[in-house]
Protein backbone atom coordinates (compact mmCIF):
# COMPACT_ATOMS: atom_id res chain seq x y z
CA UNK A 1 0.00 0.00 0.00
CA UNK A 2 1.81 3.62 -1.08
CA UNK A 3 0.48 6.41 -0.02
CA UNK A 4 1.16 10.35 -1.52
CA UNK A 5 0.37 13.21 -3.38
CA UNK A 6 -1.98 12.85 -6.53
CA UNK A 7 0.86 14.19 -9.05
CA UNK A 8 -1.95 16.11 -10.63
CA UNK A 9 -2.22 18.22 -7.71
CA UNK A 10 1.01 19.32 -7.67
CA UNK A 11 0.68 20.24 -11.77
CA UNK A 12 -2.41 22.02 -10.88
CA UNK A 13 -0.81 24.18 -8.20
CA UNK A 14 2.77 24.60 -10.42
CA UNK A 15 -0.14 25.65 -13.48
CA UNK A 16 0.54 24.01 -16.91
CA UNK A 17 1.06 25.90 -19.98
CA UNK A 18 -1.44 24.48 -23.24
CA UNK A 19 2.09 22.91 -24.88
CA UNK A 20 2.49 20.99 -21.84
CA UNK A 21 2.57 17.36 -23.88
CA UNK A 22 5.12 15.37 -21.74
CA UNK A 23 6.47 15.17 -17.86
CA UNK A 24 10.30 14.50 -17.66
CA UNK A 25 11.11 12.61 -14.21
CA UNK A 26 14.41 12.21 -13.12
CA UNK A 27 15.84 10.28 -10.03
CA UNK A 28 19.14 11.18 -7.91
CA UNK A 29 20.46 8.22 -8.23
CA UNK A 30 23.73 8.43 -9.48
CA UNK A 31 22.67 7.95 -13.24
CA UNK A 32 20.09 11.00 -12.64
CA UNK A 33 17.83 8.50 -14.42
CA UNK A 34 15.41 10.04 -16.76
CA UNK A 35 11.95 8.94 -18.00
CA UNK A 36 8.96 10.72 -19.61
CA UNK A 37 5.23 10.43 -18.65
CA UNK A 38 2.48 11.25 -21.22
CA UNK A 39 0.66 14.61 -19.47
CA UNK A 40 -2.67 12.46 -19.65
CA UNK A 41 -1.16 9.54 -17.20
CA UNK A 42 -0.05 12.59 -14.80
CA UNK A 43 -3.29 13.94 -14.80
CA UNK A 44 -4.98 10.78 -14.01
CA UNK A 45 -3.64 8.30 -11.63
CA UNK A 46 0.06 9.27 -11.27
CA UNK A 47 1.67 9.57 -7.78
CA UNK A 48 4.11 10.62 -5.62
CA UNK A 49 4.52 8.03 -3.18
CA UNK A 50 6.36 9.28 0.08
CA UNK A 51 5.32 6.22 2.61
CA UNK A 52 4.50 2.55 2.13
CA UNK A 53 2.88 -0.39 4.05
CA UNK A 54 2.82 2.29 6.41
CA UNK A 55 6.32 3.12 7.03
CA UNK A 56 8.32 6.28 5.09
CA UNK A 57 9.47 4.48 2.17
CA UNK A 58 12.54 2.44 2.29
CA UNK A 59 15.99 3.96 0.40
CA UNK A 60 15.54 1.09 -2.42
CA UNK A 61 12.42 1.95 -3.01
CA UNK A 62 12.81 5.51 -3.75
CA UNK A 63 13.19 7.52 -0.27
CA UNK A 64 11.93 10.35 -0.04
CA UNK A 65 10.15 10.50 -3.12
CA UNK A 66 9.28 8.23 -6.05
CA UNK A 67 6.85 8.50 -8.93
CA UNK A 68 4.50 5.55 -9.23
CA UNK A 69 2.38 5.02 -12.64
CA UNK A 70 0.30 2.36 -12.03
CA UNK A 71 0.15 -0.13 -14.86
CA UNK A 72 3.13 1.45 -16.57
CA UNK A 73 6.43 -0.49 -16.96
CA UNK A 74 7.71 -0.56 -13.37
CA UNK A 75 11.03 1.52 -14.76
CA UNK A 76 9.26 4.24 -15.00
CA UNK A 77 7.97 5.04 -12.00
CA UNK A 78 11.01 7.02 -11.33
CA UNK A 79 12.80 6.83 -7.22
CA UNK A 80 14.37 9.45 -5.40
CA UNK A 81 12.85 11.86 -7.83
CA UNK A 82 14.31 15.37 -7.79
CA UNK A 83 12.94 16.52 -10.53
CA UNK A 84 9.62 17.33 -12.91
CA UNK A 85 10.10 19.28 -16.00
CA UNK A 86 7.40 19.78 -18.11
CA UNK A 87 7.91 19.89 -21.71
CA UNK A 88 6.16 19.77 -25.19
CA UNK A 89 8.19 16.41 -26.40
CA UNK A 90 9.58 13.39 -24.59
CA UNK A 91 13.43 13.76 -23.70
CA UNK A 92 14.57 10.54 -25.56
CA UNK A 93 16.30 9.87 -23.02
CA UNK A 94 18.84 6.43 -23.25
CA UNK A 95 16.44 4.55 -21.11
CA UNK A 96 13.44 5.13 -23.78
CA UNK A 97 15.31 4.78 -26.43
CA UNK A 98 18.25 2.39 -26.41
CA UNK A 99 16.68 0.57 -23.51
CA UNK A 100 13.03 0.11 -22.88
CA UNK A 101 12.40 0.00 -26.64
CA UNK A 102 11.01 -2.93 -28.45
CA UNK A 103 12.87 -4.87 -31.02
CA UNK A 104 10.78 -6.46 -33.72
CA UNK A 105 11.71 -9.13 -36.00
CA UNK A 106 11.68 -6.77 -39.28
CA UNK A 107 14.04 -4.79 -37.23
CA UNK A 108 11.76 -2.10 -36.47
CA UNK A 109 11.38 -0.97 -32.80
CA UNK A 110 8.19 0.24 -31.07
CA UNK A 111 8.58 3.01 -28.37
CA UNK A 112 7.15 4.55 -25.47
CA UNK A 113 5.33 1.31 -25.39
CA UNK A 114 4.41 2.01 -21.27
CA UNK A 115 1.16 -0.26 -20.44
CA UNK A 116 1.92 -3.78 -19.33
CA UNK A 117 -0.71 -6.25 -20.17
CA UNK A 118 -2.26 -8.47 -18.29
CA UNK A 119 -0.21 -11.54 -16.81
CA UNK A 120 -1.04 -14.10 -14.55
CA UNK A 121 1.35 -16.89 -12.38
CA UNK A 122 0.07 -19.70 -10.21
CA UNK A 123 2.11 -19.10 -7.23
CA UNK A 124 0.91 -22.86 -6.09
CA UNK A 125 2.19 -25.30 -6.87
CA UNK A 126 5.35 -23.68 -8.45
CA UNK A 127 8.86 -23.97 -10.04
CA UNK A 128 11.16 -25.27 -6.76
CA UNK A 129 8.16 -26.82 -4.85
CA UNK A 130 6.95 -30.35 -4.57
CA UNK A 131 3.94 -31.87 -4.02
CA UNK A 132 3.82 -34.16 -1.20
CA UNK A 133 1.42 -36.72 -1.81
CA UNK A 134 -1.51 -37.32 -4.41
CA UNK A 135 -4.70 -36.27 -3.67
CA UNK A 136 -6.08 -32.80 -3.32
CA UNK A 137 -3.98 -29.74 -3.71
CA UNK A 138 -5.33 -25.75 -3.90
CA UNK A 139 -4.03 -24.28 -6.83
CA UNK A 140 -3.34 -20.56 -6.35
CA UNK A 141 -1.70 -17.90 -8.03
CA UNK A 142 -2.12 -13.70 -9.04
CA UNK A 143 -3.23 -12.11 -11.82
CA UNK A 144 -2.84 -8.19 -12.71
CA UNK A 145 -3.34 -6.09 -15.78
CA UNK A 146 -1.93 -2.50 -16.51
CA UNK A 147 -5.50 -1.71 -18.09
CA UNK A 148 -7.48 -1.89 -15.40
CA UNK A 149 -9.39 -4.82 -12.95
CA UNK A 150 -8.92 -8.48 -13.73
CA UNK A 151 -12.21 -9.73 -14.99
CA UNK A 152 -11.83 -13.68 -15.10
CA UNK A 153 -8.96 -15.88 -14.53
CA UNK A 154 -8.90 -19.47 -16.51
CA UNK A 155 -6.65 -22.23 -15.13
CA UNK A 156 -5.26 -25.17 -17.23
CA UNK A 157 -4.41 -28.63 -15.53
CA UNK A 158 -3.86 -30.81 -18.62
CA UNK A 159 -1.22 -28.97 -20.79
CA UNK A 160 -3.74 -26.56 -22.45
CA UNK A 161 -6.61 -29.24 -23.29
CA UNK A 162 -8.91 -27.38 -21.25
CA UNK A 163 -9.51 -24.40 -19.07
CA UNK A 164 -11.64 -24.16 -15.84
CA UNK A 165 -12.18 -20.17 -14.46
CA UNK A 166 -11.00 -20.29 -11.49
CA UNK A 167 -12.20 -17.84 -8.23
CA UNK A 168 -11.12 -14.37 -7.77
CA UNK A 169 -10.64 -13.29 -4.29
CA UNK A 170 -12.33 -9.82 -3.51
CA UNK A 171 -11.23 -7.06 -3.48
CA UNK A 172 -10.51 -7.02 -7.40
CA UNK A 173 -8.91 -3.44 -7.64
CA UNK A 174 -7.64 -2.06 -10.53
CA UNK A 175 -4.30 -2.48 -11.87
CA UNK A 176 -3.90 -4.10 -8.34
CA UNK A 177 -2.33 -7.93 -7.72
CA UNK A 178 -5.78 -10.17 -7.72
CA UNK A 179 -5.37 -13.76 -5.84
CA UNK A 180 -7.21 -16.49 -8.20
CA UNK A 181 -7.64 -20.37 -6.83
CA UNK A 182 -8.85 -23.75 -8.28
CA UNK A 183 -9.27 -26.90 -6.12
CA UNK A 184 -7.59 -29.81 -7.54
CA UNK A 185 -7.47 -32.98 -7.21
CA UNK A 186 -3.67 -34.41 -8.06
CA UNK A 187 -3.93 -38.19 -9.61
CA UNK A 188 0.04 -38.55 -9.15
CA UNK A 189 0.66 -38.64 -12.83
CA UNK A 190 2.93 -36.16 -14.93
CA UNK A 191 0.52 -32.80 -15.59
CA UNK A 192 1.21 -28.98 -17.07
CA UNK A 193 -0.76 -26.54 -15.65
CA UNK A 194 -1.03 -22.63 -16.10
CA UNK A 195 -3.23 -19.72 -15.55
CA UNK A 196 -4.75 -17.49 -18.48
CA UNK A 197 -5.45 -14.09 -17.04
CA UNK A 198 -8.45 -11.82 -18.58
CA UNK A 199 -8.83 -8.13 -18.01
CA UNK A 200 -12.01 -5.92 -18.30
CA UNK A 201 -10.61 -4.81 -21.60
CA UNK A 202 -11.54 -8.46 -22.83
CA UNK A 203 -7.84 -9.06 -23.57
CA UNK A 204 -7.06 -12.33 -22.83
CA UNK A 205 -2.79 -13.15 -21.55
CA UNK A 206 -1.25 -15.23 -24.54
CA UNK A 207 0.77 -18.48 -25.08
CA UNK A 208 4.48 -18.09 -25.15
CA UNK A 209 3.97 -19.39 -28.62
CA UNK A 210 0.96 -16.69 -29.89
CA UNK A 211 3.48 -13.83 -28.24
CA UNK A 212 6.88 -15.18 -30.58
CA UNK A 213 4.89 -15.75 -33.54
CA UNK A 214 3.54 -11.68 -33.41
CA UNK A 215 6.53 -10.19 -31.65
CA UNK A 216 9.54 -12.67 -32.41
CA UNK A 217 12.40 -14.33 -29.75
CA UNK A 218 14.24 -10.56 -29.40
CA UNK A 219 11.59 -8.94 -27.70
CA UNK A 220 11.27 -8.98 -24.15
CA UNK A 221 10.49 -6.00 -22.07
CA UNK A 222 6.87 -7.05 -22.18
CA UNK A 223 7.08 -10.74 -22.02
CA UNK A 224 3.24 -11.17 -20.52
CA UNK A 225 2.88 -14.68 -21.83
CA UNK A 226 1.72 -17.95 -19.91
CA UNK A 227 3.62 -19.33 -17.77
CA UNK A 228 3.56 -23.13 -17.64
CA UNK A 229 4.72 -25.39 -14.73
CA UNK A 230 5.29 -28.81 -15.15
CA UNK A 231 4.33 -31.37 -12.37
CA UNK A 232 6.46 -34.59 -12.28
CA UNK A 233 5.26 -38.53 -10.78
CA UNK A 234 7.53 -37.39 -7.79
CA UNK A 235 5.16 -34.36 -7.15
CA UNK A 236 8.70 -31.67 -8.31
CA UNK A 237 6.90 -28.59 -9.93
CA UNK A 238 9.79 -27.61 -12.97
CA UNK A 239 9.90 -24.72 -15.55
CA UNK A 240 7.40 -26.56 -18.24
CA UNK A 241 9.87 -24.13 -21.26
CA UNK A 242 12.73 -25.50 -20.00
CA UNK B 1 13.37 13.56 8.06
CA UNK B 2 9.96 14.95 7.65
CA UNK B 3 10.94 18.29 6.51
CA UNK B 4 13.79 16.88 3.85
CA UNK B 5 10.65 15.06 2.04
CA UNK B 6 8.58 18.15 2.10
CA UNK B 7 11.47 20.39 0.63
CA UNK B 8 12.45 17.75 -2.01
CA UNK B 9 8.29 17.78 -2.59
CA UNK B 10 7.99 21.42 -3.07
CA UNK B 11 11.26 21.54 -4.37
CA UNK B 12 9.51 19.25 -7.74
CA UNK B 13 6.21 21.54 -7.92
CA UNK B 14 8.32 24.69 -7.64
CA UNK B 15 10.43 23.69 -10.24
CA UNK B 16 7.84 22.72 -12.68
CA UNK B 17 6.47 26.53 -11.81
CA UNK B 18 8.80 28.43 -12.85
CA UNK B 19 9.36 26.34 -16.18
CA UNK B 20 5.50 27.24 -16.82
CA UNK B 21 5.61 30.83 -15.75
CA UNK B 22 1.54 30.30 -14.71
CA UNK B 23 0.03 29.69 -11.27
CA UNK B 24 -3.30 27.94 -10.65
CA UNK B 25 -5.90 29.76 -8.45
CA UNK B 26 -6.73 28.52 -5.37
CA UNK B 27 -3.05 27.62 -4.65
CA UNK B 28 -2.40 26.47 -1.51
CA UNK B 29 0.76 28.41 -1.70
CA UNK B 30 3.36 25.89 -0.84
CA UNK B 31 6.97 26.54 -1.08
CA UNK B 32 8.86 29.34 -3.25
CA UNK B 33 10.01 29.51 -6.40
CA UNK B 34 12.89 27.87 -7.39
CA UNK B 35 15.80 30.21 -8.21
CA UNK B 36 17.65 29.92 -11.80
CA UNK B 37 20.84 29.23 -10.36
CA UNK B 38 19.18 26.08 -8.61
CA UNK B 39 17.54 24.97 -12.11
CA UNK B 40 20.99 25.33 -13.60
CA UNK B 41 22.39 23.39 -11.60
CA UNK B 42 20.55 20.09 -12.42
CA UNK B 43 19.11 21.11 -15.85
CA UNK B 44 21.19 18.79 -17.70
CA UNK B 45 18.71 17.18 -20.05
CA UNK B 46 19.37 17.43 -23.76
CA UNK B 47 16.65 16.23 -26.05
CA UNK B 48 16.85 14.55 -29.81
CA UNK B 49 17.38 17.97 -31.54
CA UNK B 50 20.09 18.58 -28.95
CA UNK B 51 18.57 21.56 -27.04
CA UNK B 52 20.49 22.45 -24.14
CA UNK B 53 23.92 20.94 -25.09
CA UNK B 54 26.33 22.68 -23.53
CA UNK B 55 28.80 25.40 -24.89
CA UNK B 56 32.28 23.41 -25.44
CA UNK B 57 34.22 20.81 -28.01
CA UNK B 58 36.38 18.07 -28.26
CA UNK B 59 37.98 15.77 -30.83
CA UNK B 60 38.25 12.59 -31.68
CA UNK B 61 41.93 12.11 -30.62
CA UNK B 62 41.19 13.20 -27.15
CA UNK B 63 38.23 11.49 -26.94
CA UNK B 64 39.96 8.43 -27.43
CA UNK B 65 42.85 9.44 -24.38
CA UNK B 66 39.48 9.60 -22.26
CA UNK B 67 37.79 6.35 -23.75
CA UNK B 68 40.93 4.47 -22.80
CA UNK B 69 41.13 5.81 -19.11
CA UNK B 70 37.48 6.33 -18.56
CA UNK B 71 35.33 3.57 -20.64
CA UNK B 72 37.36 0.83 -22.42
CA UNK B 73 38.12 -1.38 -18.78
CA UNK B 74 34.37 -1.68 -19.23
CA UNK B 75 32.94 -1.12 -22.99
CA UNK B 76 36.24 -2.91 -24.71
CA UNK B 77 39.44 -1.62 -25.82
CA UNK B 78 37.54 -0.49 -29.25
CA UNK B 79 33.89 -0.06 -27.92
CA UNK B 80 33.22 -3.93 -28.51
CA UNK B 81 31.63 -4.43 -25.30
CA UNK B 82 32.32 -6.34 -22.41
CA UNK B 83 30.79 -6.12 -18.99
CA UNK B 84 29.90 -2.54 -20.52
CA UNK B 85 27.18 -2.40 -23.57
CA UNK B 86 28.79 -3.06 -27.04
CA UNK B 87 29.07 0.35 -28.32
CA UNK B 88 29.92 0.02 -31.74
CA UNK B 89 29.07 -2.35 -34.46
CA UNK B 90 25.93 -4.35 -35.06
CA UNK B 91 24.43 -2.50 -38.56
CA UNK B 92 22.61 -4.79 -40.33
CA UNK B 93 21.60 -7.25 -37.57
CA UNK B 94 18.75 -5.76 -36.14
CA UNK B 95 16.11 -7.94 -38.69
CA UNK B 96 18.29 -11.38 -37.42
CA UNK B 97 18.27 -13.89 -34.80
CA UNK B 98 21.17 -12.32 -33.36
CA UNK B 99 20.29 -8.25 -33.14
CA UNK B 100 23.38 -6.56 -31.55
CA UNK B 101 22.04 -3.43 -30.04
CA UNK B 102 24.95 -0.10 -29.94
CA UNK B 103 25.16 3.04 -30.50
CA UNK B 104 25.81 3.03 -34.10
CA UNK B 105 23.36 0.12 -34.85
CA UNK B 106 20.27 1.31 -32.83
CA UNK B 107 20.28 4.20 -30.78
CA UNK B 108 18.28 6.83 -32.87
CA UNK B 109 19.50 10.05 -31.75
CA UNK B 110 22.77 11.57 -31.23
CA UNK B 111 22.73 13.86 -28.64
CA UNK B 112 21.35 11.26 -26.66
CA UNK B 113 24.59 10.22 -26.35
CA UNK B 114 25.93 13.22 -24.82
CA UNK B 115 23.01 13.39 -22.51
CA UNK B 116 23.89 9.67 -21.02
CA UNK B 117 27.81 9.84 -21.03
CA UNK B 118 27.30 13.40 -18.89
CA UNK B 119 24.64 11.99 -16.68
CA UNK B 120 25.86 8.58 -15.82
CA UNK B 121 29.07 8.27 -16.80
CA UNK B 122 31.53 6.61 -15.84
CA UNK B 123 29.46 4.35 -13.73
CA UNK B 124 31.98 4.71 -10.81
CA UNK B 125 32.23 8.57 -10.88
CA UNK B 126 29.40 9.63 -12.89
CA UNK B 127 28.69 13.57 -13.48
CA UNK B 128 32.70 13.80 -13.57
CA UNK B 129 33.54 14.20 -16.78
CA UNK B 130 34.17 17.86 -18.88
CA UNK B 131 32.05 19.12 -21.30
CA UNK B 132 34.80 19.29 -23.40
CA UNK B 133 35.64 15.50 -22.24
CA UNK B 134 32.21 14.27 -22.81
CA UNK B 135 32.14 16.03 -26.13
CA UNK B 136 35.34 14.24 -26.86
CA UNK B 137 34.59 10.90 -26.14
CA UNK B 138 31.45 10.89 -28.23
CA UNK B 139 33.46 12.13 -31.36
CA UNK B 140 35.92 8.99 -30.56
CA UNK B 141 32.86 6.93 -30.28
CA UNK B 142 30.80 8.32 -33.73
CA UNK B 143 34.49 8.11 -34.79
CA UNK B 144 34.63 4.14 -34.02
CA UNK B 145 31.02 3.75 -35.42
CA UNK B 146 32.25 4.95 -38.75
CA UNK B 147 30.26 8.42 -38.88
CA UNK B 148 32.92 11.04 -38.10
CA UNK B 149 36.57 10.98 -39.77
CA UNK B 150 39.82 10.61 -37.40
CA UNK B 151 40.19 14.47 -37.40
CA UNK B 152 36.66 15.49 -36.45
CA UNK B 153 35.84 17.44 -33.34
CA UNK B 154 32.02 17.40 -31.91
CA UNK B 155 30.48 20.81 -30.56
CA UNK B 156 26.42 21.25 -30.03
CA UNK B 157 25.91 22.01 -33.69
CA UNK B 158 27.93 19.09 -34.95
CA UNK B 159 26.56 16.36 -32.50
CA UNK B 160 22.99 17.79 -33.46
CA UNK B 161 23.96 16.86 -37.03
CA UNK B 162 24.61 13.68 -36.81
CA UNK B 163 22.23 11.37 -37.98
CA UNK B 164 22.33 7.28 -36.89
CA UNK B 165 20.98 5.51 -39.70
CA UNK B 166 18.37 3.88 -37.77
CA UNK B 167 16.62 6.81 -36.42
CA UNK B 168 13.57 6.30 -39.01
CA UNK B 169 13.53 2.66 -37.56
CA UNK B 170 11.23 3.58 -34.42
CA UNK B 171 7.40 3.42 -34.56
CA UNK B 172 4.61 3.92 -31.46
CA UNK B 173 3.04 1.24 -29.19
CA UNK B 174 1.18 -0.95 -31.52
CA UNK B 175 -0.40 -3.10 -28.98
CA UNK B 176 -2.70 -4.94 -28.41
CA UNK B 177 -0.84 -7.32 -31.06
CA UNK B 178 -1.40 -11.00 -29.92
CA UNK B 179 -4.83 -12.79 -29.83
CA UNK B 180 -5.45 -15.49 -27.41
CA UNK B 181 -8.91 -17.13 -28.67
CA UNK B 182 -9.45 -18.34 -25.22
CA UNK B 183 -10.45 -21.64 -26.09
CA UNK B 184 -12.00 -23.35 -22.92
CA UNK B 185 -12.48 -27.09 -24.43
CA UNK B 186 -10.95 -29.38 -26.79
CA UNK B 187 -8.10 -27.05 -27.18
Amino acid sequence: MDRGVRLKLVLQEAGLQAGAKWVVAEGADAAALTRSVPIEKCLGDAVLVYSQNGERLRPQQGYPLRLLLPGFEGNMSVKWLRRLRVAAEPTYSREETSKYTDLMPDGSAREFTFYMEAKSVITRPSGGQRLSVPGFHEISGIAWSGHGKIKRVDVSVDDGQSWQEAQLQEPVLTRALTRFRLPWHWDGQPAVMQSRAIDETVYVQPTLAELLAVRGENYYYHNNAIWPWRIGTDGAVTNAHA
Amino acid sequence: MPMRKLQVAAFAALALSYATGIHAQNSYGIGRAATPAEIAGWNIDIDRHGNNLPPGSGGVSHGREVFDRQCAACHGAKGDGCIGDQLVGGQGTLATPKPVRTVGSYWPYAPTLFDYIRRAMPQNAPQSLTNDDVYAVSAYIFHLIGLLPAEATLDAKALSAIKIPNRNMFVGDLRPDVENPACMKDC
